[in-house]
């Protein structure tokens, strides 16, 4: 592979069944209940750089996240991980040791019976990655001191800590095993604003020095915005839209995108009226057929409601949507 | 006169360690028809506000000081017998979830004819009218049929415009709003703004719009107050708040802000966290994480001072005493 891309999805779906019990089921002659929470999504992540997949809840975004890391197997497709599937990289411990994940909430992802110093140290011991004790502080406290915090805090208690401190001590918790490849799902969705400026300065500085590659899931465009390198657009298990992010942010194609791009309240929107957009998300089991955005579409016509658009190359990106494909500006 | 003026209010939490001062001092009005913002980071005091003002702080919580006056007279002294007859009637209070705002065993239809004949003299059939009315006004399709409907078979923006429905049937003259659309997705969140807006206007509720989100405040508030540490550090008309705030604190806040207009290498931080309630500094409580603090700041408490277009908690604006001399004297 020339154009190396650390992490390759290839039309990978996960399907969970979300049937009643067996006994209520066949009581109720209910069928099976599936639901098909990422649909032949494909994308790929070249190293040093930021992929941020963007959606409202229920849209697989974070199921991506885990099928990523390997936390979820996927039902179909492949995940490649440096050239090779992701469970054989899993398999061995010099690969698997360059994932990791950042979580959303960190009163959550950090255990409160162990002190910091334990908790960052574990990847390093599951690893075998420091030869001795006294190793294994100094990388600890050099960790610390990476994300802004001092040696002295790896004493502490997760609870001694605000929201913000115990974000950055599951990025260093991240960063203990040296990895490259980052997946954060939702990382800063728990801060409040200053704190999460300070969150994602930090994550960028990191990627900067370290040459890291990220996976980033937020519902927040504007974090998106700042983060991003390539931007994918996420509806109901499938990537609508996916390119480099300033030009979808310069020329959203995908009528979702642009109504998503709408909703945002802004500062810069004092005073000013805007487009309503109408409908909610309608229900990941029983998804709308054809476009599953067609009962939202202002552009939606006959074909949308019965075939599902494919996902094809348009200027810089790739859209699934059949007015855009067709050039068709109404119904 | 306006319709909500609080005076200096503090709000007082004693615990076993001594009595915790979670508000002090917060005075601001609100008047016909406008609609303010309350925005802060968490436990700024915010929500704390919004219940202080409704007569509903937790135990061990009270008001230590200050006043509330409603049209010109006072609410924070009212037993809880006369403070419900306000609540619903005269002020309606919107939360962040819908779902524990809405009694799952009963239709919304039934929770909306009894908040109304609770405050209005109606009939059963004029309340069963008037709730329909205020369906189809929240925006709920097919009204007549989905009022025999229960919380659960609604989405989560439905269940919202139900609740902005409930707050709103009796008519108050205020409405408290404590992060409404938190917890919907952003096309939701559009939605709801946009209603709340819309019926603000259209039957000059006065609106309290507590958020921590400076983006919705933006877009919906005529002024705005930012809280930190249990205080207000500037209020003041929106546009000038967001574009050329006067606090350093809120300086920092719509710098930390990322936007959707363009792009910035790296976002201005403000470093450190808001202190707790124990360790609330002296002087300024911005002091230890402000880029501008001289030595007045460290002894001194700011009162809200003339800045601008805005008022702002902070010396740098004090016109008597000028910064440098301040720092040498």
């Amino acid at each position: 592979m020339a154009e190396a891309s650390v992490l390759e999805a290839a039309g990978v779906s996960r399907v969970f069944d979300v049937s009643s019990p067996w006994l209520q089921r066949t009581l109720a002659r209910e069928p099976h209940r599936l639901l098909r929470a990422v649909d032949d999504v494909s994308f790929s992540i070249p190293r040093g750089t930021t992929l941020a997949l963007v959606g409202e809840s229920g849209c697989g975004k974070s199921t991506i996240a885990r099928l990523s890391v390997g936390l979820l197997e996927p039902s179909g497709g492949d995940i490649l991980f440096e050239g090779q599937p992701l469970s054989a990289a899993r398999a061995q411990p010099g690969l698997r040791r360059r994932m990791n994940m950042i979580f959303q909430d960190p009163y959550a992802s950090l255990n409160p019976r162990w002190r910091v110093r334990d908790i960052v140290a574990e990847p390093i011991r599951a690893f075998g990655m420091a030869k001795s004790r006294g190793e294994i502080v100094e990388r600890v406290g050099a960790l610390l001191a990476r994300v802004g915090l001092s040696a002295q805090d790896g004493e502490k208690y997760p609870h001694e800590f605000s929201g913000g401190q115990r974000q950055r001590v599951s990025i260093a918790r991240a960063l203990s095993s040296d990895p490259e490849f980052l997946v954060c799902d939702e990382p800063t969705s728990a801060l409040d604003v200053s704190v999460q400026a300070q969150i994602l300065n930090l994550m960028k500085d990191l990627q900067r020095r370290y040459g890291l590659t990220y996976l980033f899931i937020s519902h927040n465009l504007a974090v998106v915005r700042h983060m991003a390198d390539r931007l994918g657009v996420m509806y109901l298990g499938r990537i609508v839209e996916l390119g480099p992010a300033e030009d979808i942010f310069r020329a959203p194609r995908h009528p979702y995108t642009r109504l998503l791009l709408d909703a945002i309240p802004d500062l810069a929107m004092i005073g000013r009226a805007r487009a309503q957009v109408g409908g909610e998300v309608p229900s990941p089991i029983d998804p709308p057929p054809g476009c599953t955005f067609h009962p939202r579409c202002p552009l939606a016509n006959a074909r949308c409601r019965v075939e599902k658009p494919a996902v094809t190359p348009v200027g810089t990106a790739q859209v699934a949507c059949h007015a855009v494909q067709e050039g068709r500006t109404g119904p | 006169m306006a319709l909500l003026d609080v005076q200096d209010l503090t709000v007082e939490f004693p615990t076993r360690r001594g009595v915790l001062r979670a508000l002090d001092g917060v005075s601001f009005s609100i008047g016909q028809g406008e609609v303010l913002g309350v925005v802060g980071e968490s436990g700024a005091g915010k929500s704390l506000t919004g219940a202080a003002i409704i007569g509903l702080l937790e135990p061990p919580g009270r008001i230590a000081g200050g006043r509330i006056l409603l049209e010109g007279s006072r609410i924070d002294d009212l037993s809880q017998a006369q403070l419900r007859r306000i609540r619903g009637r005269r002020i309606g209070a919107i939360f962040q979830d819908p779902l524990t705002t809405l009694n799952p065993l009963y239709s919304i239809g039934r929770q909306l004819i009894e908040t109304i004949r609770t405050h209005l003299k109606l009939s059963e059939a004029d309340a069963r009218k008037r709730a329909v009315r205020w369906l189809e006004e929240v925006g709920i399709p097919a009204a007549g049929q989905r009022i025999d409907a229960y919380p659960h078979e609604f989405s989560g923006g439905q269940r919202q415009r139900v609740v902005i429905a409930l707050a709103l049937c009796a008519e108050p003259a205020l409405v408290i709003a404590d992060e409404p659309t938190t917890a919907l997705d952003v096309s939701i969140q559009a939605q709801i703004i946009a209603l709340l807006k819309r019926l603000a206007r259209d039957h000059a509720t006065s609106v309290m719009l507590i958020t921590h989100d400076m983006g919705v405040i933006a877009e919906t508030a005529d002024r705005v107050a930012v809280m930190y540490a249990g205080r207000i550090a500037e209020i003041g008309p929106v546009a000038e708040i967001v574009r050329t705030p006067a606090h350093p604190y809120t300086l920092g806040l719509m710098g930390s802000i990322p936007s959707i207009e363009h792009r910035v290498e790296r976002l201005a931080q403000i470093d450190g966290a808001m202190p707790r309630l124990t360790a609330i500094p002296d002087g300024c409580a911005f002091n230890p994480r402000c880029p501008r603090v001289f030595a007045r700041c460290r002894i001194e408490r700011p009162e809200l001072l003339a800045a601008g277009a805005t008022r702002a908690a902070c010396w740098l604006h004090d016109a008597t005493v000028p910064p440098l001399r301040g720092a040498h004297g």
